[in-house]
């Protein structure tokens, strides 16, 4: 027993409490034992639905989380706060818990006596930068289609996170209301959201530019249409988590320490493939080499005989599109729908469109695989809830040393 | 419908703390934006420091009330500087987006649980008021009458918010009429001529930067003064907040701040009182309690932009002084 109380005393306490979030109706609760011994001073955390918690076991091994939301939890067991030679033998020491509709749900680890199962740094960090891709991918097809708006019109679109949202909301009503098959589903609701890009830039953009307004003007109704639209997303959904179907799906090991689910693999192959089909669009089609050269020198493309009004509409419609995909994905990466789920990564965006040069739509793309690295990375060495941090900081010592951006160039500086 | 009820706490907002703390953000603002043509988005970041730096000071260090007051103002001088140097000599845009990810970054220092023993993570700081209320000159009592009726705690707090107020009003007013406020608008005009008449551009629009950063940060203090400190106030959405509040009024002008603070709470008092009601007594039914609160910052988005599209230089603005460089 002295050994026991020696080993949580070293432990780390975040919150030294058998019992976290007691104002939520619904928790999670367990009891952490070794061969009948209750063991004292066992870390546990809980994620998901957008919640986190840490809780400390008492003496009595006993702990308890209370969450906002019924749904789907990873419960970790962190084993450095265990004892010496014993560890979590069947499961891992991270697993899912669902809480239903009754609303309390005990979870237990099989604990015994076993070698902790370590993963060496580099695996880590293999296993960092696959996810860090798979976010940056993410990201990639909402920081493109901001950084052709910009291009092209010049603004920059507060409002884009509200258009990430616009993707995710919409499949979830096509899902929930209409209860259509989700095959069906999203594809959909990516053509609704490009429709959405060509009822904006005809309802509102076009007419604002024809009025004559200077470019600090429309960015700053840009953010009134953000402040807008994120309340009219909580005005229809309320302001809890959604899940798409699938959202929980079970993850594998796929080698080292990468863990991956079917979902995470698609969600990948889907943005690889956007993209590849949207870079093809920009560098061998019609349109998008006039789309290039409008952000080059808007006047000279005019003169050349481009017709830029049109030009800014499908350039409109495509980022529309591509910004609805990346909610879609983003709802299944976070997991959850919610009314403010883009606006959480509207900086994100910003970030990657700014590392890699406002207006290019390639340093977008490498700006958002950048940043999405860095920010699983850097979580290895700064504490979790700081990862988006470190990316804002690069953001900012970027503008001190290379402003224009990695491809961005130097006369828009300006 | 009770609207002697609705009416008398809408017209209390008129004298409050948040109005108060409105008014001094939205005259930081106003001298960054206004006056220098800086677009300064990370507001919530200089008032999170006014407010946590009184707050971290009196809690953690033991200082007096005015120490505290004293660290808030020092932080928004370092805050303004650390963000003014890199981007100060870039395009417009560029500082907006560096100061919303700075403010974000402030936030997210003062969120993490690395540092819970200091900020209070996400439950924020609370019970710092001794000092404070220990120094209070006015006796215990109510004072008041009407929908203005106070105790001498809620009096003092008024009484300092509405001197700090007062005296950053006249500060401001004092100096865009000086010389130096002269050069800054010409700078917001046309960069390049001042600089050609032989202006250290640079060093003005950092002034700038750091006077209104500072009175950003009073507004941050005045609205710690009452209750407690929460990371969640200190969003981009507060920015946005005060960036409507201070276009309402008139972006170029020094007392459309004031006035545009004022508005925007008072609707806001009116909306919260009057929404809910209208839910209970039947026009809305239709609505949740929750979807009727929505219905404010919905106004709020709304707002805005209605704001920019028709009345760019606000209520008290004058059309020849735009500040929006085309």
């Amino acid at each position: 027993m002295l050994f026991l109380a020696l080993v949580s005393a070293l432990a780390v306490h975040p919150a030294y409490a058998d019992s976290v979030g007691d104002e939520f109706k619904d928790r999670i609760s367990g009891n952490v034992q070794f061969e009948g011994t209750p063991l004292d001073g066992v870390l546990i955390k809980v994620s998901g639905q957008g919640y986190e918690a840490e809780v400390v076991t008492d003496a009595e091994g006993k702990w308890r989380v209370g969450v906002p939301s019924k749904g789907d939890y990873q419960v970790t067991l962190i084993e450095d706060t265990l004892p010496e030679g014993i560890a979590v033998l069947e499961g891992g020491s991270t697993q899912l818990v669902t809480v239903g509709p009754g609303g309390r749900v005990s979870k237990n680890f099989f604990i015994g006596e076993g070698e902790r199962i370590t993963v060496s740094l580099t695996d880590q960090v293999i296993a960092r930068i696959i996810y860090g891709l798979n976010f940056g991918l993410m990201l990639a097809l909402a920081a493109i289609g901001l950084s052709l708006v910009f291009g092209t019109t010049g603004l920059s679109n507060f409002a884009h996170s509200e258009m990430v949202t616009f993707g995710a909301i919409t499949s979830l009503i096509l899902v929930n209301v209409i209860s259509m098959p989700i095959w069906l589903a999203l594809p959909l609701a990516v053509v609704i959201s490009g429709l959405m890009g060509w009822g904006l830039d005809a309802g509102l953009w076009t007419p604002l530019r024809r009025k004559g307004l200077g470019l600090v003007q429309l960015m700053i109704v840009s953010i009134g249409l953000s402040l807008a639209a994120r309340y009219v997303y909580q005005f229809i959904i309320g302001g809890g988590t959604e899940q798409l179907p699938g959202a929980t799906a079970p993850k594998m090991q796929l080698f080292g320490a990468v863990v991956l689910s079917w979902v995470d693999i698609a969600s990948m192959a889907i943005s690889l493939v956007a993209i590849l089909i949207f870079a093809y669009w920009l560098i061998f089609t019609k349109i998008g080499k006039a789309t290039r050269a409008i952000s080059d020198n808007a006047s000279l493309a005019a003169a050349s005989g481009i017709d830029v009004d049109r030009v800014i509409r499908i350039v409109w419609i495509l980022a529309a599109a591509l910004a609805g995909l990346a909610g879609i994905l983003w709802a299944y990466f976070r997991p959850g729908i919610k009314w403010d789920m883009g606006a959480q990564i509207l900086l994100l965006i910003f970030a990657a469109v700014t590392l890699g040069g406002l207006g290019t739509a390639f340093g977008a793309l490498l700006g958002a695989l950048i940043v999405g690295v860095l920010i699983e990375t850097s979580a290895l060495v700064i504490p979790n809830d700081l990862k988006y941090v470190g990316a804002l900081v690069v953001l900012i010592v970027i503008l001190l040393f290379r402003p224009q951006g990695i491809l961005g160039k130097k006369e828009r500086i300006g | 419908m009770d609207w002697g009820f609705i009416l008398s706490n809408t017209a209390a907002q008129l004298l409050s703390p948040a109005t108060f703390a409105f008014a001094l953000a939205a005259m930081g603002l106003a001298l960054h934006f206004g006056f220098a043509g800086l677009l300064n988005f990370g507001v919530a970041g200089f008032m999170a420091i006014g407010a946590y730096g009184y707050a971290i000071s009196m809690l953690t260090f033991g200082l007096a009330w005015w120490g505290g007051l004293l660290v808030g103002i020092i932080g928004a001088v370092l805050f303004a500087i650390v963000l003014g140097i890199p981007t100060l000599r870039l395009r417009g845009d560029y500082l907006a987006i560096v100061t919303i990810a700075a403010a974000e970054i402030v936030r997210l220092l003062f969120l993490t649980t690395a540092f819970t023993e200091v900020t209070g993570s996400a439950d924020g700081l609370s019970g710092y008021h001794a000092s404070f209320r220990e120094s209070n000159p006015f006796a215990p009592g109510t004072y008041g009458f009407g929908p203005w009726q106070y105790n001498e705690i809620d009096l003092w707090v008024l009484t300092l918010g509405l001197a700090i107020l007062i005296i950053a009003t006249l500060f401001v007013w004092r100096i865009v009429k000086s010389p130096w406020g002269r050069v800054l608008k010409g700078i917001r005009e046309d960069e390049d001529a001042v600089r050609a008449l032989g202006k250290n551009v640079f060093a003005y629009k950092m002034q700038a930067l750091i006077i209104g950063g500072v009175i950003a940060a009073l507004g941050g203090f005045v609205y710690a003064l009452p209750s407690a400190v929460s990371p969640g106030v200190y969003v981009t959405s507060l920015t946005f907040f005060v960036w409507t509040a201070l276009l309402l009024g008139g972006a170029a002008t020094v007392f459309g701040p004031i006035l545009g603070a004022v508005i925007f709470w008072v609707l806001q008092a009116f909306l919260t009182n009057v929404l809910p009601e209208l839910v209970k007594a039947g026009p809305l039914d239709f609505l949740t309690s929750q979807q009727s609160s929505t219905i404010r910052f919905i106004l709020v988005g709304v707002g805005l932009m209605l704001i920019v599209i028709y009345r760019p230089q606000g209520i008290f603005g004058d059309k020849k002084e735009l500040t929006f460089v085309k």
